[in-house]
């Protein structure tokens, strides 16, 4: 099954008031270009769930989001996002603030199609009290009550992944591929955006099919975006742009705001925003960041 | 082993610091920021040699790596994977120590990272979120590292958001009692505390030299309980610089107090 297509063909299957998982960490692997396709989009009342950085702080400034699900935002070396912050505090978005495993939890039940799963993380915590959503409940087998973490169901996820083919097959070669197996596995569809297109017989290696971490029948889409994760990192392909993200985070600052962002970035395709940011050359000669 | 005759309050503060991770054995020790990870790798390089530690990216290191850009034929000693997923296995199995900075410790001992001031739906000041703290609260030992210590970290009253739990009886879940909520040390550039004082109260372990025990209680938005006896918070030895400088060798730790004042200001 040929499952390639193009980041329009993506967005055209979004609904409004969909909720969306993002794969990635902070600034690190986000499907970036997918999400500028939605920028550009007429998309809207979003409820994004992510291990957030600039993915959710620009569908927020572009007013995408009517709902965030997240244990954080941040941009890592630049610790708060402006703009999600910019959102929080004029009160213009919903939240669902939880613990980072909690949200691991909660995608977990969602993949294994069970309402919920307990735990004992949230419990003396706000992210009980601020989310009456969230239900603490009775053990059947011991006297202590444990927070019942419920599914986290997704219509779509976007996640970016170095390689795949397109059949599906996705692999992710940086250290981590963080939770995005279980962002594809939550998701009633996956699109996978990635920096390479290969032949099915590139994973014949198992020492490649070893960084594969879902299987094929849980992507939904293949989009080939070389660089398509800028300004966020691609292990061990680039890093994260930090002077682009200072750039972004100054924008909050001025005047014109995200228009003015927008305005200098976005371009009306992922061939202009790159050849606005210095072109893919410059993307891929990002150096990898020191922990 | 003899004390060293200058240091900073930054060393004075990793030393003081990786006594948190001293007696903990075989458990991932997590420091995040520069201090609480320096002084998670001082405690692997000498009094805990056990302790497991993360190249703070997805590998599992047997030797600490130094801070910050590393000479292009460094090998980091990898010893296993530990992405961010397998994480949470190791937090849940409780085999963990962290050591973080929040911007808020109120007298439970609840911490938070998450919003300052006005309301839940439209905080003053958005910051980070809850993070993992509430999971890393319940499942195993935390310490804290706070660089500016006065009364907006150590508020008066509770936190404005709680992360973290901490020793509050009116947040206790069923079942549970406040024995297992387990905060080790709090670390400031005025002192060490733990929340070992009666009823878990927060109390002084130890002044940096030249610190009084008012200066603490001032800049604590609540009482603070003090010993009888309250000793200086033990130099550093010559030895243990010499391993900090190796750890850190561009001196980040210079940048992490304010005006990265000597360790001894008496």
């Amino acid at each position: 099954m040929n499952k390639q297509m193009t980041a329009s063909e993506v967005v055209a299957q979004l609904e409004d008031g969909m909720t969306v998982g993002i794969g990635g960490w902070g600034p690190r692997r986000k499907p970036m270009a997918l999400v500028r396709e939605i920028l550009r989009s007429g998309l809207k009342d979003l409820t994004i769930v992510s291990y957030g950085g600039a993915d959710v702080g620009m569908l927020c400034a572009a007013g995408k989001v009517k709902k965030v699900v997240f244990a954080f935002v941040s941009l890592d070396f630049i610790p708060l996002e402006p703009y999600f912050r910019q959102a929080r505090q004029s009160g213009s978005i919903e939240v669902m603030e939880i613990d980072e495993g909690m949200m691991l939890l909660g995608l977990r039940a969602a993949s294994w199609g069970i309402p919920f799963i307990p735990t004992e993380v949230g419990l003396g915590t706000d992210v009980i009290t601020q989310n009456p959503d969230i239900k603490v409940i009775d053990s059947p087998y011991d006297d202590k009550e444990w927070v019942a973490m419920p599914a986290l169901k997704l219509d779509a996820s976007l996640i970016h992944a170095d390689k795949a083919d397109v059949r599906g097959v996705c692999q992710i070669a940086g250290p981590d591929h963080y939770m995005d197996d279980w962002f594809a596995r939550a998701a009633a569809k996956t699109f996978v955006s990635c920096d390479e297109l290969v032949e099915s017989e590139y994973f014949h290696d198992p020492a490649q099919a070893r960084m594969v971490h879902w299987e094929r029948s849980m992507t939904t889409g293949v989009v080939p975006i070389a660089g398509g994760a800028h300004p966020t990192s691609c292990s061990p392909l680039y890093g994260f742009d930090v002077a682009h993200f200072k750039a972004y985070a100054a924008s909050a600052k001025g005047e014109g705001g995200f228009n003015d962002y927008i305005q200098q970035y976005l371009g009306a395709s992922e061939q202009e925003y790159q050849s606005n940011v210095g072109g893919l050359d410059a993307i891929c000669a990002i150096e990898l960041p020191t922990y | 082993m003899t004390a060293a005759a200058e240091y900073t309050l930054a060393e004075l503060c990793i030393v003081a610091a990786s006594k948190s991770f001293a007696d903990e054995g075989e458990v991932l020790g997590t420091g995040i920021g520069v201090v609480p990870r320096l002084a998670a790798s001082l405690a692997m390089k000498t009094t805990n040699p056990d302790l497991m530690m993360t190249d703070s990216e997805a590998w599992m290191l047997s030797e600490p790596n130094p801070i910050g850009s590393r000479a292009a034929d460094f090998v980091p000693s990898t010893e296993s994977w530990m992405g961010f997923s397998r994480i949470f296995d190791n937090v849940w199995s409780r085999k963990r120590h962290a050591m973080l900075g929040p911007t808020q410790i109120d007298k439970f001992g609840q911490s938070n990272t998450s919003a300052l001031g006005g309301s839940y739906d439209k905080p003053k000041t958005m910051m980070l979120g809850a993070r993992g703290f509430p999971g890393n609260s319940i499942s195993h030992p935390n310490s804290f590292f706070i660089p500016g210590h006065n009364t907006r970290v150590f508020k008066e009253g509770e936190c404005d958001f709680v992360s973290s739990v901490g020793y509050n009886p009116a947040r206790l879940p069923k079942g549970h009692s406040l024995d297992d909520i387990d905060i080790r040390l709090v670390i400031t550039n005025l002192c060490v505390m733990d929340f070992g004082g009666p009823d878990h109260q927060i109390q002084l372990v130890s002044l940096h030299p030249g610190v009084t025990a008012e200066e603490v209680q001032q800049n604590t938005g609540y009482p603070v309980h003090i010993p009888a006896e309250v000793p200086t918070t033990e130099a550093p030895t010559q030895e243990q610089l010499d391993i900090i400088m190796a750890l850190d060798p561009h001196n980040q730790r210079a940048h992490q107090i304010l005006d990265n004042p000597p360790g001894n200001r008496s």
